[in-house]
């Protein structure tokens, strides 16, 4: 860092100037006062207590429950999975479209004008370091395992059409009202249903944690965890046990939310290794790839935010630049253009209709997809939205929101549009259907059969999974690290890498287990649930803090 | 024999600072150089200030207690890392060379298992600046124990 040349990095060459004008909360409360600080053997710890103990046991207990009963766990699990997201599908649905209308809001409001950081604050990072990073962190694998596998399966359930089972219930998995036999409207919904499941919603949900965050803590004064957002709403009690379970849960969800991604980003990487290697599909493999990924995010923690994670992010930027540019190219390229704005109208047509949260017929789709992806965005919402508050100070609410908010959902539009295209235009004009006919982790690499130089792509394909992988661990294992030591980003080195080794063990138990991914998914939509809650009461927080800030 | 002697200063543990700050401080009249201490601190809020700014005031009230006790010139920077555990001995070293240090004074824990696996701050930056560094120990050495680990 010594001989970084980039002249936005300048803020670590002194003291910035004067932080300008902020409304700093005035509380009694010292950062770190109710830390245990010491050490084990030759080993310092500086942790948040109770923090720290109780997530950490819990963790080990739950992964201990698993291993013992699996049975009742399993058939526990799939209970919790199938309650929450059929009981509180209109939840998760309403208040992800709270977040993104908030949002919106916030952008063409004057409080937009409000820096992150005191009004005279400097970015820390240049927009491509800033939006590589955010970017890496909050889509990850899933833009792999799913870029192929989700446009496909909407598109070939909305040209089945809708079929009624005997209860009068739906048993198909279309969108809304399908699109029977017809192919142009088939791909036009399933292309919409895909972009609003990787669109504005999931981002808006990141872009109100991190906001949250980066306001308490940069503007405020108070600790970098998710408890600091809520001291507008309990006061000094955010400090005592409320403030301690909204920080546990937030590491429950992060734990289990990385290691669900972690779960994904194995499965695919070995059938990625299988199908071009021939290497054998099965536990073996999937624990060996998750030992060695958590050993390169080992070496990425202890290289530090900007000599690791961010350098990650960018290579992992660069690589999946190079497969989106190739996949553009080699497929039928201006129909994939033209199909993009289609989409992306398509998507806005659709949205009214595929955000209703009440009343839907289509209750596989909007239960088994939507339901589960917004627990699965609201579960990383802790990890991401720190991620992006830690590297986002000296930015505006305004240039926040657009650049976490919107860009974010047109590059995720572009993205689904190439790939999906790609597969679905496959299947319509070359009537080639393995892509179509083959599991989830595997389309991609049979849509990528088709195309030229399928043997250095495929390994593109991979190395970019392991990569994502590598750098959704790391800058997790940061975060949970900074919760944990109560909002201390300069905690003993040791405490990341304990955080980091644990979910790559998290990881390969819950694989291992009866239910598999399942069990991991059950938690991760567990977790959500309460966490939607926080997410609500953190909008109001928001509100009152950036209210304040004004008048400062 | 130093013009300007860099100590790094840990605000948080001041008290196991205490040999190497009396040491710098010795030095400095002798040699009639400036001790120049330096504190680094994140940018996000932490015990030691809300801000930088507020971490800075705090660096130059600690300058000013230690020339009111050991009556030699001194002056501070403050420097903002994006991740002070790791980047410390870069921020460090970055500084040594700006303030055109050329001896630095820096308290160490005694050598350690874990030294193997992850040299302390002290060693790194002995490894890698061209000028003088005093490493001190801050427990005096009890005669048993004057064997290497």
């Amino acid at each position: 860092m010594s001989d970084n040349p980039d002249p936005s990095l300048s803020a670590d060459t002194g003291i910035p100037e004067p932080e300008g004008v902020s409304d700093l909360i005035e509380t009694d409360y010292e950062i770190g006062q109710d830390n245990l600080e010491g050490s084990l053997g030759p080993i310092g710890f500086d942790i948040h207590n109770p923090v720290f103990a109780v997530s950490g046991l819990a963790i080990v207990a739950f992964v201990f429950y698993t291993l013992a009963l699996p049975d009742q766990a399993g058939a526990l699990f799939s209970a919790m999975f199938d309650f929450v997201t059929k009981g509180f599908d209109w939840f998760f649905l309403g208040a992800a479209n709270i977040f993104v209308l908030f949002c919106l809001l916030l952008i063409v409001s004057p409080m937009g004008k409000i820096r992150l950081g005191g009004s005279e604050a400097t970015p820390d990072y240049t927009y491509l370091g800033w939006f590589a990073m955010l970017f890496a962190a909050g889509m990850g694998i899933g833009l792999v395992f799913y870029g192929v596998a989700e446009p496909m399966s909407h598109f070939s359930s909305s040209l089945g059409g809708v079929t009624v089972g005997e209860n009068g219930v739906r048993t198909d998995w279309a969108p809304l009202g399908g699109a029977e036999g017809d192919e142009a409207a088939a791909i036009r919904l399933g292309m919409a249903a895909t972009i609003f499941h990787w669109g504005l919603h999931p981002w808006a949900i990141y872009a109100i944690v991190a906001l949250a965050l980066a306001l308490f803590s940069y503007n405020k004064g108070l600790p970098l965890t998710v408890r600091s957002a809520f001291y507008p709403i309990l006061g000094e009690r955010v400090w005592g046990w409320p403030g301690h379970v909204i920080d546990i849960l937030a590491v429950f969800a992060t734990l289990f939310g990385l290691a669900t991604s972690l779960g994904f980003g194995a499965t695919q990487a070995n059938a990625g290794l299988n199908e071009l290697f021939g290497i054998p599909i099965g536990d073996t493999t999937e624990v060996i790839l998750i030992t060695v990924i958590t050993a390169i995010a080992l070496v990425s923690v202890l290289r530090g935010l900007d000599g690791g994670v961010k350098v990650l992010s960018e290579i992992n930027m660069a690589l999946a630049l190079v497969l989106l540019v190739f996949v553009l190219l080699a497929g039928s390229t201006v129909a994939v253009l033209t199909g993009f704005f289609d989409y992306l109208w398509a998507y806005i047509e659709y949205l009214p209709a595929l955000s209703n949260p009440i009343g839907r017929e289509d209750v596989n789709f909007m239960q088994g997809w939507t339901s589960f992806y917004w627990a699965w965005w609201i579960s990383w919402s802790p990890f991401v939205g720190m991620f992006i508050a830690r590297v986002s100070r000296g930015r505006t609410v305004r240039e926040f929101m657009i650049c976490v908010l919107l860009i974010p959902s047109l590059v995720c539009v572009l993205w689904m549009s190439v790939f999906g295209g790609v597969a679905i235009q496959q299947v319509v004009q070359d009537g080639y259907t393995a892509a179509q006919d083959a599991d989830l982790p595997l389309k991609l690499f049979k849509m990528l059969d088709e195309l030229p130089l399928t043997g250095i792509t495929s390994l593109v394909g991979i190395v970019l999974v392991i990569v994502f992988f590598v750098t959704s661990s790391d800058s997790g294992s940061l975060v949970i690290d900074t919760i944990t030591a109560g909002g201390k980003v300069d905690a003993p080195v040791p405490q990341r890498v304990f955080w980091a080794i644990f979910e790559g063990a998290v990881a390969i138990v819950l694989l291992l287990s009866a239910g598999g991914l399942g069990s991991l998914q059950s938690m991760v939509i567990s977790t959500g649930l309460p966490f939607t809650v926080v997410l609500l009461v953190m909008c109001v927080a928001i509100w009152k803090g950036l209210a304040s800030e004004r008048k400062a | 024999m130093f013009n300007k002697i860099m100590v790094p200063v840990d605000l948080a543990h001041t008290p196991s600072l205490s040999r190497s700050l009396e040491l710098a401080a010795q030095l400095a009249r002798q040699n009639g150089a400036t001790v120049w201490y330096v504190g680094i601190t994140a940018d996000t809020p932490g015990k030691l200030g809300h801000t930088p700014a507020e971490y800075a005031e705090r660096l130059d009230a600690f300058t000013a207690s230690q020339v009111e006790t050991h009556g030699h010139d001194a002056a501070s920077t403050a420097y903002v890392a994006n991740d002070p555990a790791i980047d410390l001995t870069s921020v460090l070293l970055r500084a040594a060379t700006e303030i055109e240090a050329d001896l630095i004074v820096m308290a160490t824990h005694g050598p350690g298992v874990t030294d193997r696996l992850w040299p302390s701050h002290g060693e790194a930056i002995a490894r890698r600046f061209p000028g003088s560094v005093f490493l001190v120990r801050q427990d005096p050495i009890h005669p048993d124990e004057r064997i290497a680990t």
